[in-house]
């Protein structure tokens, strides 16, 4: 159990720190620590969010205070991350296909394999929805193959398309709007991770687990050219 | 019930809708939006009759044109020093007046300030996202950004020329360029000599500033750690110093999460102050406790409440 660190931040919120490097424990006990304010009941507490290795915890500063929060957050620690609940299980449609995976060359390339052995390691993993960041629905999901990491370009590509699925690092990230990305681009999803249902507007919660299957470009739903 | 119907003449970018903001969805990527200057906003929407929190329209340093096409109603401007064409009236910003079919309002920069709201005692019908017509800069998702031509309604409109007069301006505003922060958090990334020029020196606002954020000119804050971090969750305030050691105020429409070190964050009773400086604009930062912090936000929270009290006399 790695130790939590506090860090202040403006007149609204603390920082809980698991760690500096981004790793699978320290990931799980961000969304162990998300869980438990959840289900705990702090005062003034506005919005939690996590990140991979910490957790912003927003409040009232006319409710609270950092001191109550840091206090309130310390009294639910150690985290028993046998206890984590183990997340919703999904399933979404991947094309590897031309045009939608202009970098799967430079991957394979670059890890010194085949086109098919990047596809078949990128669809054989199974993904954790670690946090959302950036953008709205943009789903940071840990678990990319060692095998074909790869980092970040040097200079981001502009306007990649809604749906493009990328990887950079151990992340792998479906995207929702059309954006610049310095990813690497290597496959399209029709999967919308905005819903629209007012009730569930976003499909995955932190923690969630995702799965690709392989289709073919007429397999995918909706418009995605 | 009366509706009225306005058209856009002129639009300048960053013209938008916005509500009171979309708190509560940042776990899914989404900032709050909302307006750049709460206060003004508050201000206008009450002096017209409105919730405070009612849909309006943030003007730009870009400006807004409209024609009144059909109906009547009183609205309300407010927010930077603005000079207000309605009819043949000239009115300069923190003022409620009354249009008419086939009148024109316009809306333009005037000395200072570089936001301003436009309230319509009524019901503003616009696109909602999450609940909410702020529009959110990114994706353009809610009301959205005005563009030249575009028509919208304004619901159970009111034409109450009795509102119509002077808004008081919050006295309480004495924001003399000086923008508190609590340090971090990661300002242990910096070197010994950043956080002295942080601190010791002079900013001015660039150029590039828009709702996300506004990045600024001055000594380059040199790292004594690593240039980047995991990806953490940021908030409106932060002060992100990027590889080549420029610091960046994140605003109202922020990315939710951010890689770049942190050397301090705003604090909220500074910012809606600090958005009405125009580039060009000179800033320093003070360091203050995070109890101070809170107490700076208590106190601004009273001054707030009574001045915007004095609105529904």
């Amino acid at each position: 159990m790695k130790d939590a660190s506090f860090k202040p931040v403006a007149d609204c919120a603390v920082l809980v720190e698991f760690g500096t490097i981004v790793d699978d424990d320290t990931n799980r006990l961000v969304i162990a620590l998300d869980q438990a304010i959840a289900s705990s009941n702090i005062r003034g507490v506005n919005e939690v969010i996590p990140g991979m290795v910490n957790i912003l915890v927003n409040f009232d500063p006319l409710q609270t205070t950092h001191v109550d929060i840091q206090n309130a957050v310390e009294a639910l620690l150690p985290l028993n991350q046998q206890t984590t609940a183990t997340g919703k299980q999904h399933l979404v449609n991947i094309c590897y296909e031309a045009p939608f995976s202009p970098d799967l060359n430079d991957v394979a390339d670059a890890r010194n394999m085949s086109v098919e052995a990047v596809i078949n390691a990128h669809v054989g993993a199974s993904y954790r929805v670690s946090m959302y960041g950036f953008a709205p629905g943009f789903a940071y999901l840990s678990g990319v193959p060692d095998a074909i990491q790869v980092p970040r370009k040097t200079s981001p590509v502009r306007d990649i398309p809604a749906g493009s699925v990328l990887i950079a690092g151990p992340q792998c990230l479906t995207t929702t709007l059309i954006m610049p990305t310095g990813w690497s681009i290597v496959g399209r999803t029709d999967v919308q991770v905005i819903t629209e249902e007012p009730d569930k507007p976003f499909l995955y919660d932190v923690g969630d687990h995702v799965t690709f299957r392989r289709v073919g470009i007429s397999d995918l739903a909706g418009d995605v050219q | 019930m009366s509706t009225a119907r306005f058209r856009v003449i002129h639009a300048g970018p960053y013209v938008t809708f916005q509500d009171g903001g979309r708190p509560g969805h940042m776990r899914f990527g989404v900032c709050a939006s909302g307006p750049m200057d709460r206060t003004s906003f508050a201000a206008a929407n009450l002096s017209t009759g409105n919730q405070a929190d009612a849909t309006s329209i943030e003007v730009s340093m870009g400006g807004l044109a409209l024609e009144c096409i059909s109906g009547a109603i009183t609205v309300a401007i407010c927010g930077g020093d603005f000079n207000i064409n309605c009819g043949d009236e000239s009115y300069s910003s923190g003022v409620v007046t009354t249009i008419n079919s086939g009148q024109q309002l316009s809306i333009r920069p005037g000395k200072s300030g570089s936001w301003c709201y436009l309230t319509f005692a009524g019901h503003v019908d616009v696109p909602q996202w999450l609940g909410k017509t702020a529009t959110h800069a990114l994706s353009g998702f809610g009301g959205g950004v005005l563009t030249s031509g575009q028509e919208f309604d304004i619901l159970n409109s009111r034409a109450q020329s009795e509102l119509n007069g002077p808004i008081p301006a919050f006295q309480a505003r004495k924001f003399g360029g000086h923008l508190r922060v609590v340090l971090g958090p990661q300002e242990q990334h910096f070197t010994a000599a950043a956080l002295k020029q942080f601190l010791g020196s002079e900013f001015t606002l660039s150029d590039a500033y828009d709702r996300m954020g506004v990045r600024l000119k001055g000594p380059s804050l040199r790292f004594g750690g690593a240039l980047s971090i995991p990806s953490e969750p940021v908030l409106k305030g932060s002060v992100q110093v990027a590889g080549d050691g420029v610091p960046t105020i994140l605003l109202a429409d922020h990315q939710t999460t951010g890689g770049y070190p942190k050397i301090a964050t705003v604090i909220s009773a500074d910012i809606d102050d600090f958005t009405q400086l125009r580039p060009r604009q000179k800033i320093r930062f003070h360091a203050i406790e995070p109890k101070s912090a809170i107490m700076l936000a208590r106190v601004r929270a009273i001054e707030r409440r009574s001045y915007l009290e004095t609105l529904f006399q």
